[in-house]
């Protein structure tokens, strides 16, 4: 699905990132992880089409990346909702901007809305909902488009402990209705593993390692002490890494 | 909702109330033809109302609003296109700052040899100065919006015009319309100026008119009916921005 060959982005004369290398297969998820400032969102901006390549390409479905791609939708950190507009506008936003039957749209909305438990608050504009609501509405937004690529950044990190761990759930019950591809970008040991099929570590710049996660899929996995094994050696991954 | 209504329109009464009584005072103490009584102005306000005020304070409406409208179209225009566009910012900002405290009522016999004697070298002359607060303002407004939102609209395949339409346009729109209220306020102030020249209409004209008339009754009749006129444009400015940035207040 998404091939990423000799990637590097410089903003100025900063590398952000430097010759990255790396596959992501058709419907499986893959996170990254690393610590703030590695550029791993800048990697995600890339792949959504946002930023520009310095050098290398991103083959996306057998297509160089140019430019913002029909199928790919992403979940912003700070949720990218408009404040002026209400929670079904927000969601129904991206169909509005690709010119959509006004039938469809309403059927569409009205489908994402049920989905994700937002029916009762699809009048309220973004500041009167929660952290946890108004990422359920980013989601939903992106949901509607009905994309074949689902890019999410921190996904969880603004929210509180509980909400957070709904949150992750969601996604994962997303995952599993939805035919999709999704990579997600972290800072949360815990949100990698729980969420990522491939776990990608990412240090200054650049790739540190690439695990394969067999425990993925598993809802009840943090009852789980593999659960807590495989976050152990993400944690020796984004520590040291190269000593290894 | 109700309650809310009741408290703004109780407030509104109050302030009334105040001033009535101020003016009293100021009445009884000074004790002057130069400030008639409150009950004697209102009494002669609603006499020439009809017949004379109405007309003075629509053409003062009429130059107002046209003024208002012109600025806000070509201000708001200009200033979103500064403000999107770094190479255009750099080339026109440094004039506008220069130009913006320049005081333009010193222009106003010039406006009049270019523009004539009528409506247009007065609509101009409040353009020339409400027009700079509002570029200025909706600049400012763009370049408050941040990166995060633009990557957001754009991530949804948003063309030039639909970014405008979703992102820009409401995203300015409460500032605008503060800059929309500053302006109006300007723009009673500088046309009760502009009036005193070749007009014969205009509630500056009837005001100024009536104090060469020694009339102070009516002078202060017309004073009235020109803070009423300001009143009532705060009022419709209010409904507007109710009805356009629900939003903002939500």
């Amino acid at each position: 699905m998404i091939d990423i060959r000799g990637l590097s982005v410089f903003y100025g004369k900063e590398k952000a990132l430097d010759d990255i290398n790396l596959s992501i297969e058709k419907y499986s998820t893959c996170a990254v992880i690393g610590p703030s400032g590695c550029g791993k969102t800048t990697l995600l901006y890339v792949l959504a089409g946002l930023v520009t390549p310095g050098s290398g390409k991103v083959i996306i479905d057998g297509t160089e990346q140019k430019g913002v791609r029909q199928g790919t939708a992403i979940v912003f950190q700070d949720y990218g909702l408009l404040p002026w507009k209400t929670v079904w506008n927000n969601v129904a936003l991206g169909l509005q901007v690709r010119k959509y039957s006004k039938d469809f749209i309403k059927q569409r909305t009205h489908h994402i809305l049920g989905v994700l438990g937002l029916e009762h608050l699809k009048d309220k504009y973004p500041s009167q909902l929660s952290g946890g609501q108004k990422q359920r509405v980013a989601i939903g937004r992106a949901l509607a488009m009905q994309p074949d690529l689902l890019l999410m950044d921190e996904p969880s990190s603004a929210l509180d402990a509980i909400t957070r761990e709904h949150i992750q759930d969601l996604v994962l019950e997303i995952y599993k209705s939805f035919p999709m591809t999704m990579v997600l970008v972290t800072h949360n040991i815990e949100e990698a593993v729980f969420l990522g099929k491939k776990i990608v570590v990412m240090g200054k710049a650049c790739i540190k390692h690439v695990l394969d996660n067999p425990y993925f899929g598993d809802m009840s996995l943090r009852r789980k002490e593999e659960f807590y094994r495989a976050c152990i050696e993400v944690r020796k991954w984004l520590d040291g890494g190269e000593e290894r | 909702m109700n309650y809310i209504k009741r408290i703004q329109s109780s407030r509104t009464l109050y302030g009334v109330l105040m001033v009535v009584l101020l003016w009293y005072a100021l009445h009884f103490t000074v004790r002057s033809a130069f400030i008639p009584s409150p009950h004697e102005t209102f009494v002669n306000f609603v006499r020439i109302f009809p017949r004379t005020l109405l007309l003075h304070l629509l053409a003062s409406l009429g130059r107002i609003t046209a003024a208002v409208a012109f600025s806000v179209v070509a201000g708001v225009s200009a200033g979103l296109l500064i403000g999107m566009n770094r190479k255009i910012d750099r080339l026109v900002s440094p004039v506008i700052y220069i130009l913006y405290p320049i005081p333009k009522v010193a222009f106003v016999p010039l406006f009049m040899i270019l523009f004539g004697l009528g409506n247009l070298s007065k609509v101009i002359m409040i353009m020339s100065i409400i027009l700079f607060q509002i570029i200025v303002t909706s600049r400012d407004a763009v370049k408050e919006l941040t990166k995060e939102l633009f990557y957001s609209a754009k991530s949804l395949g948003m063309n030039r015009p639909q970014l405008y339409r979703h992102l820009v346009i409401p995203a300015v729109l409460p500032k605008i319309i503060t800059a929309v209220r500053i302006s109006v306020g300007t723009s009673i102030a500088v046309l009760f100026y502009g009036e005193n020249f070749a007009t014969t209409y205009g509630i500056g004209y009837f005001i100024t008119n009536s104090w060469s008339m020694v009339n102070y009754t009516e002078m202060f009749s017309g004073i009235l009916g020109m803070s009423l006129l300001g009143y009532i444009l705060f009022k419709v400015i209010d409904l507007i921005e109710n009805h356009l940035c629900g939003w903002v207040k939500a």
